[in-house]
Order: C-alpha cells, then sequence, then structure tokens
C-alpha cells in the first residue's frame, strides 16, 4: 500500500465547509422566491463557508508542496489506468472487504427498487385499465312506435359516444306486443357467440323503409325493418340460430346474447347485455335462460363454464 | 520499390481511419471474428436460411419504421392514412408492399430455416438453448403477424382481429383476462388499434431485436452444424470432448474428429 503512494495526487483532507456553503446556496436560492433578506442570509452563509473552505484547500496545497520536496524513498511501477480492477492494490493476507460486499448488495438492491418503482406502475398503466371500464349507460334507440309489432328491425347505434364511430353496435329488435299490459321486446345482440363475427338476419331487409332517428345527445340511430325473419347466420364459420337466438347449426356454444331494455316517455332505451344458454317459447311468452355477460366462445350453465373461474369485472 | 513503398503509404492512409477506429473500440476485430470464423467445409446452400430470414425481418424493420411515418393508429383516420400511403404517397406503394408481402416472406423462411435445423439435427447438444430462443422468436414473429393485421383497419383486419382475440378468450381461466388486455377494455374500440400498434412497432420488434442478439451470439459461440451426412466435426474447436466416448447413435453419420 504505501509504494503505491508516489502515484497518488495529494489531496485535500475531507471537511463539512462545502456543506455549509451548499446550505447558504440553497437559502439563496429560496430566498429568490421568498424574500430578498432571505438571499441576503443565504449570502452571509455562503462568503463565511466559502472563506473556510478556502483557506482550508489553501492549506491543504502548501503543506502537499512541502511534502513533494522530499522524494518518495521507494518508487513503484506505475500501473495503466485502462486496466481497471487490476490498478487495486491485492488484499493482504486474512483481509476481508465487507464494505465492497455491502456496496454490491446496495448497488443490486437500490437497482432492484429503482427499476420495481418504474416497471410496476408501467406494466400496471398497460394492464389495469382495460378492466376498470365500468357502468355502460342505456342507449336510446328511438321511439317504440318506430317497431312494428311481430318484426325485427335492425337498429344500428353508439355504444359509447364518446369513444364514436368505433363503439357502433347493432341489435335486432322486435316488438312483441303486450304481456298483461306491460310492453314486450326481444332485443337480440347481432354479436354471435361463437367468435364474435356479426350475424345476418335471414329475412327480407327493406331499405328502402330504413330510417334515421336522434338520440338526445343528437347521435344517429338507424332503423331498418326486415320482414319475416326465419333464422340468424353468421358469415364467418357458419353459426346458425333460430328467430329467438337459439343455436340451431354449426359451432356456437349457445345462444345469441341479448339486451335488457326500458321505455321511458315512449322512447326504446337498452342497458346492459346478458348472455342466454336458450330461450322456451316465442315471443312475450318466452322464458330466457340468462347468465352474467360471457365473451364469445364460452360456454354457459354447463360444466364447461368452470373453465372460467375467475371472470374480469367489466 | 519506390512504387511499393508509395503503395505501402497509400495502404496505410486508406486504413488509417480503420485503425483509428480499431485502436479505439476493438469493433474491426470483432466484425472480423464474427465475419471471418471458421466452419465446416462442407456447409451448403440451405445453411444460408438463418441470415436470410435475419435479412427479411431486417426489410420488416426499415420498410415499418419508414411506414410509421405515415400511418395514423387512430380509428378516424388509419383507413385513410394506408390508402393515402398506397395512391398519393411517392413510392408508398413500394414500401408498403414490401412490409406486406415481406411479412409473409419472413414468416415462411423462418419456418424452412427451423425445418433446415430440425433435418440437420442441428438442435442437438450443446444448441438446445438456441432451438429454445428460435422458439421464442418464431412465436414472436407470429404475433408480429396477428398485431400487424388489424392495422389497415379495414373489415377483413377489424373482424379477423375480432375473432382472433375472441379465440384467446377461449383460454381456459386466464383466457377472459387475456382478451381484456389485447381488446383494452370489454371489447374491440379504439384503444385496441394504439394497443396493437405499439405492441407491433414497439415491443415485440425490441423483443425480437434482443433474442436475435442471443441467436447470433449462441450461433458465434457454439459454431455452425456440419450436414448429417458429413464426415466433418460439428462446432467449435474449443469444444470439450466429452469425458466418457458416448455409445454410437443409430441412424445418424458418425463425425469423425478433425485431424484424424
Amino acid at each position: 500500500m504505501e509504494s503505491q503512494q508516489g502515484d497518488r495526487p495529494e489531496l485535500p483532507r475531507p471537511t463539512l465547509w462545502p456543506v455549509g456553503f451548499a446550505v447558504g446556496v440553497v437559502c439563496a436560492l429560496v430566498g429568490f422566491v421568498v424574500s430578498w433578506p432571505a438571499v441576503a442570509v443565504g449570502g452571509a452563509i455562503m462568503v463565511v463557508f466559502g472563506a473556510l473552505w478556502t483557506r482550508d484547500v489553501a492549506g491543504a496545497r502548501r503543506r502537499a508542496a512541502s511534502a513533494a520536496a522530499v522524494p518518495p524513498t521507494e518508487t513503484a511501477p506505475p500501473i495503466p489506468a485502462h486496466r481497471g480492477g487490476a490498478a487495486m492494490a491485492p488484499p493482504a493476507p486474512g483481509e476481508r472487504f465487507p464494505r465492497s460486499k455491502f456496496l454490491e448488495g446496495a448497488t443490486l438492491g437500490i437497482g432492484a427498487i429503482i427499476g420495481g418503482a418504474v416497471t410496476v406502475p408501467a406494466v400496471g398503466f398497460m394492464i389495469v385499465p382495460p378492466f376498470l371500464k365500468q357502468g355502460k349507460k342505456e342507449v336510446d334507440v328511438g321511439p317504440i312506435s318506430d317497431y312494428p309489432e311481430g318484426e325485427f328491425v335492425i337498429t344500428t347505434f353508439l355504444l359509447d359516444p364518446k369513444e364514436g364511430e368505433v363503439s357502433r353496435r347493432t341489435a335486432y329488435i322486435r316488438n312483441n306486443g303486450f304481456l298483461r299490459n306491460l310492453p314486450s321486446f326481444t332485443v337480440i345482440s347481432n354479436r354471435c357467440a361463437h367468435l364474435g363475427c356479426p350475424v345476418q338476419p335471414g329475412g327480407l331487409i327493406q331499405d328502402s323503409k330504413a330510417k334515421t332517428e336522434h338520440t338526445a345527445h343528437g347521435e344517429e340511430v338507424t332503423l331498418i325493418p326486415v320482414l319475416g325473419v326465419s333464422s340468424f347466420t353468421c358469415p364467418c364459420h357458419g353459426g346458425a340460430y333460430d328467430p329467438e337466438g337459439n343455436h340451431t347449426a354449426g359451432p356456437p356454444v349457445r345462444g345469441l346474447d341479448r339486451y335488457e331494455f326500458s321505455i321511458r316517455r315512449g322512447r326504446l332505451y337498452l342497458g346492459k347485455t346478458f348472455s342466454v344458454k336458450r330461450v322456451v317459447g316465442t315471443g312475450a311468452d318466452a322464458k330466457i335462460h340468462r347468465y352474467n355477460l360471457r365473451a364469445p366462445g364460452e360456454h354457459v350453465g354447463d360444466w364447461e363454464s368452470w373453465l372460467y373461474p375467475l371472470y374480469p369485472p367489466h | 520499390m519506390a512504387a511499393s513503398a508509395r503503395r505501402k503509404q497509400l495502404q496505410a492512409t486508406v486504413l488509417y481511419p480503420l485503425d483509428w477506429l480499431e485502436e479505439r473500440s476493438g469493433l474491426v476485430g470483432a466484425v472480423r471474428y464474427f465475419l471471418f470464423r471458421k466452419v465446416p467445409g462442407d456447409t451448403n446452400w440451405f445453411h444460408t436460411l438463418g441470415s436470410a430470414t435475419l435479412t427479411a425481418f431486417l426489410v420488416q424493420a426499415i420498410t415499418g419504421v419508414i411506414l410509421a411515418m405515415y400511418y395514423k393508429p387512430d380509428p378516424n383516420s388509419a383507413y385513410e392514412s394506408i390508402q393515402h400511403i398506397s395512391n398519393d404517397v411517392w413510392g408508398g406503394w413500394l414500401v408498403r408492399g414490401m412490409h406486406r408481402w415481406g411479412a409473409s416472406v419472413f414468416i415462411i423462411l423462418m419456418f424452412f430455416h427451423m425445418a433446415r435445423v430440425f433435418l440437420f439435427g442441428a438442435y442437438k447438444y450443446p444448441r438446445e438453448l438456441n432451438w429454445i430462443i428460435g422458439v421464442l422468436l418464431l412465436t414472436l414473429g407470429m404475433l408480429e403477424g396477428f398485431t400487424g393485421y388489424l392495422l389497415p383497419w379495414d373489415e377483413t383486419a377489424y373482424w379477423a382481429t375480432v375473432v382472433g382475440i375472441n379465440i384467446n378468450g377461449t383460454a381456459p381461466f386466464l383466457g377472459p383476462w387475456l382478451s381484456s388486455i389485447l381488446n383494452g377494455g370489454a371489447s374491440i374500440g379504439a384503444d385496441t388499434l394504439s394497443r396493437f400498434y405499439s405492441l407491433h412497432m414497439l415491443v415485440l420488434p425490441g423483443a425480437i431485436f434482443g433474442l436475435i442478439g442471443l441467436h447470433l451470439y449462441l450461433v458465434i459461440r457454439l459454431g455452425v452444424t456440419s450436414p448429417p451426412w458429413s464426415k466433418e466435426a460439428a462446432g467449435a474447436d474449443w469444444l470439450p470432448e466429452p469425458e466418457e466416448p458416448k455409445p454410437p447413435r443409430t441412424g445418424l453419420v458418425q463425425p469423425v474428429p478433425r485431424g484424424k
């Protein structure tokens, strides 16, 4: 260790004066924002500690100069700077390095903490929001007088006007007349229960009788009547359903989803969507086997629905 | 001799920048080590499939970066911006065509490369890890195809992605969560497009670049395999001989170690 003294520049001994000087700088900077007297106090602190610091450094210089006059007794060969670790003296036998172990652990540990502090919120920002968009509002789909009794109407509407055209959805809505003095509607989602393609109604689509209604906020709702719907079929993989949305052929695993509905001031509103295993009966008398909304391709009401024990909230 | 001296001087002048770089970085030596390493004498055209796949990926990366300068990942303008690239921007039809057809070339070459590695037995000890990295690269390449397919935002793209995400959603247990993360919500929407765009041009290519680096590192470290019919030893010179000679394998021509 002694032999290397000649390579090293003489450094001033550590002092606390720079800390005081820094406090003065901080005080002055805060003073610029808060008040002028604080600047003056900061300036005074800086001057005092600056003077002490300068005196210390100057003293160290003088001592170094007098020490340099005496040549070192023994000169070690210079160790090239670029050798990195080689420039360090070999440890004396039995010597241990608890400090280097500590620094190693601290570097890894602090690195892990900083990495986690950055990564966890960023990845959370990616994963959490898709599960938080809840509480869909009701959708206005026009006056009930637009819906002729016993026939389906292709209704397209914006599910979320803020999101725009990309949220346009289609429902097949049939006015079933009255059941015990209460109006009854069948509102079938066009999302195929196989993999989500749009099912098409098998009937005479009366494009010439298409109508455009507007919601209270001015969004367009398009209504196209269809005569004599006998089925719904999917163009993607050939799933087929009867007019109640019961699965009749092809790959789907359940019936078509439906919308809840309500009527206020003569207008029809669509609410939450729910999944349907099957419908017994037709029209107003239908008995619907209803389940919580599931994504296409997922079973409801049989053992295969156990494959999805934890369902994301939506 | 005068001509030779001048020639030497000229050579030194020309090579000076390379020497400068080499002295400060060792990069010239590294490139030399990478390009001029030993390979078995009977390598053949099938061994170029890996480089071909890498080239196809670089074509995708370069054309993709340039397409991103014109493409707008927003549901209201994505389709129009693609029409604009194809019909209005000078050279857009070519660059988009390269990216579009190059995508299939990349996937096909990955499979050819994989078939070569499989049929030559190049996945065996000590190269198993490189096979695993290759499988990850194949998966990421397919994900690139899946996420890139949505970006034109036309009817085919939209409904194919609806079906693709819903197929993911039918996976047991975590399927519904996975499809929600892909959708960026309960169903496909405006966030889906920007999400897929980010995956397609930032997340997946970054991962692919990193894994290609590992893949090449292992190729250089372990050497190139000779074909199964080769009489030459496979692999790098320095690999240790197994401690005990293994029993001869059936179905493979036994390589004879070099120098015997």
